[in-house]
């Protein structure tokens, strides 16, 4: 099908780190189901590297392949590389997406900056 | 295995539409409008299509506009009631909210121009209720126009009814009777109908093809000004093959209409049986007086774009009301008419059978569906939100 480059194809027919991690260090949820997206994505953490990060996505292929590409860019990194991906990196690893589908790519920028706030913020409470 | 469920989109061509089509460009290039032997040779073949497309609806030759297909039919129709109605001051249009945009936005416009639009409710059911028909009405209602049967769910409308109400109060009754043509018994005498648009592609015809029908009297405003083709009422060199191809494929398929019916009617009733077995599903529209072609689901906890793409990976061919596959913010407009809420409108499936459909090949939708739509919640927050009862189910 040529409405989706088969980088987009290939994350969505085999998205990688599908499934959820129960001892996260940080979740991030966005979007809403009325308009077709939500992403939540769960990050474990150890000495500022992301060791793993898992996703679970509702909504479209390129939604869903997008959760999948964001979640390889950032496995493996420190916590401060992670926070400067954007939308654009996820978008061209997958060699482009459509016009009215780059929102899928923002999703997955926005659902991993919540993850990490949310992992900040946890190591805010465990200081004091 | 290849199955094309699509058939409200689109059909494939039947073999007797393309010989049609094919004997139209080869042997009756004339032009319709020539007065020498073989433009009057085109002639006799397009005035022969003409009274057998009238015949199948029970209307009268003269009575049969040829346009380039359902939407300019609607147009033409409602452009027609409005702008004839205007003159005497009725400026009021009565249609139901489910509408194909070809009809919906041509009344957006006539609302810009200062015509006053009231769209029926058509309930869960996906039907119009021929009283709330009946106590919209006003004295200045200059059109009714109600499609035949839905094209995302398959509900027909009591169209009988609507004619003889319509009929009794003097307002012109236009009916989009794109899905219904070749498929249902038409009666434009019996049941009343003004206006009729028709298009040649979703009866095994070719695209770009279809017919107003507009009952005797009623004098037709002009979409395409030029030539005296069709009357005077559209312009344009008559498309010859298309026609021929239209015509052909009507008449094969009113002639095997019931036999058709039947055979889908089964397998309709069998992918809804087998597809009702997905948890919190829901069937779209009222289960009896739909299309016999028509299933239409919703499925909690997913979306339907990944659902399409998923099916056509295993030889599926389907469609969804989902705003992703439209590049639209909003579902369909069908599917909210109905009063699905945005979360289950974008987890819907529409199937649209053909003719020939195995129960084999039914057997493989319901399977491939019921995995597909498995394996898309097994990683859906949403559905995780509602199994762990974080949610409700809006499905039972």
């Amino acid at each position: 099908m040529a409405l989706y480059s088969e980088k987009v194809m290939e994350h969505f027919l085999q998205p990688q780190n599908v499934g959820v991690i129960e001892d996260a260090d940080g979740v991030g949820e966005v979007g809403n189901a009325k308009c077709g997206d939500i992403m939540k994505m769960y990050l474990k953490i150890d000495r500022d590297i992301i060791t793993d990060v898992k996703f679970e996505t509702f909504g479209c292929a390129s939604a869903i392949a997008s959760s999948s590409m964001a979640t390889e860019l950032i496995k493996g990194q420190r916590v401060e590389d992670a926070m400067k991906l954007t939308n654009q990196a996820v978008a061209e690893a997958l060699d482009g997406l459509p016009p009215h589908k780059l929102h899928c790519s923002v999703l997955a920028e926005e659902a991993i900056q919540a993850a990490l706030e949310d992992y900040r913020q946890k190591q805010e409470r465990n200081k004091e | 295995m290849n199955i094309y469920a699509d058939n409200a989109a689109t059909t494939e061509m039947s073999e007797a539409a393309i010989n049609a089509m094919t004997d139209g460009m080869r042997n009756w290039y004339g032009n319709p409008s020539s007065l020498y032997t073989i433009g009057q040779k085109a002639k006799e073949k397009l005035e022969e299509a003409r009274a057998e497309i009238a015949g199948i609806i029970h209307a009268q030759p003269r009575e049969i506009i040829f346009t380039s297909g359902g939407s300019e039919a609607d147009n033409q129709a409602i452009l027609t009631a409005a702008l004839n109605g205007k003159k005497k001051g009725k400026t009021h249009i009565i249609s139901s909210a489910f509408e194909h945009h070809a009809v919906l936005h041509t009344l957006k416009k006539l609302e810009k121009d200062g015509f006053t639009v009231t769209l029926l409710p058509v309930h869960e059911s996906g039907l119009v209720r021929p009283d709330e028909l009946e106590a919209a009405l006003r004295e200045d209602t200059c059109l009714v126009t109600i499609m035949t049967a839905n094209n995302e769910i398959g509900t027909i409308q009591p169209i009988a009814e609507i004619g003889a109400i319509c009929r009794a109060r003097h307002v012109v009754f236009h009916t989009d009777a794109v899905q219904a043509v070749g498929h249902l018994p038409i009666d434009v005498e019996a049941q009343q109908i003004d206006m009729l648009s028709a298009s040649a592609h979703k009866f095994h015809g070719p695209k770009g093809v279809g017919f107003l029908y507009a009952r005797k009297g009623i004098v037709l405003q002009n979409l395409i000004e030029g030539g005296a083709q069709e009357r005077g009422k559209r312009a344009g060199t008559e498309n010859l093959p298309g026609i021929l191809g239209m015509t052909a494929a009507l008449k094969e398929a009113v002639g095997a209409m019931e036999q058709h019916n039947t055979h889908m009617k089964k397998i309709r009733d069998y992918l809804i049986r087998g597809l009702s077995e997905i948890p919190h599903s829901a069937l779209n529209g009222d289960a009896e007086r739909r299309l016999s072609g028509n299933v239409n689901f919703s499925f909690e906890g997913i979306e339907g774009e990944s659902l399409l793409i998923l099916l056509d990976q295993k030889g599926i061919s389907a469609s969804s009301g989902s705003a992703c596959t439209s590049g639209a913010l909003d579902p369909s407009h069908v599917l909210l008419a109905i009063g699905r809420v945005h979360d289950v409108a974008h987890g819907s499936l529409r199937l649209s059978i053909g003719e020939d459909i195995t129960v084999q090949e039914a057997d493989h939708i319901i399977e491939a569906t019921k995995e597909v739509v498995a394996y898309l919640r097994s990683f859906s927050p949403v559905w995780r939100d509602l199994t762990e009862g974080k949610k409700e189910f809006i499905l039972k």
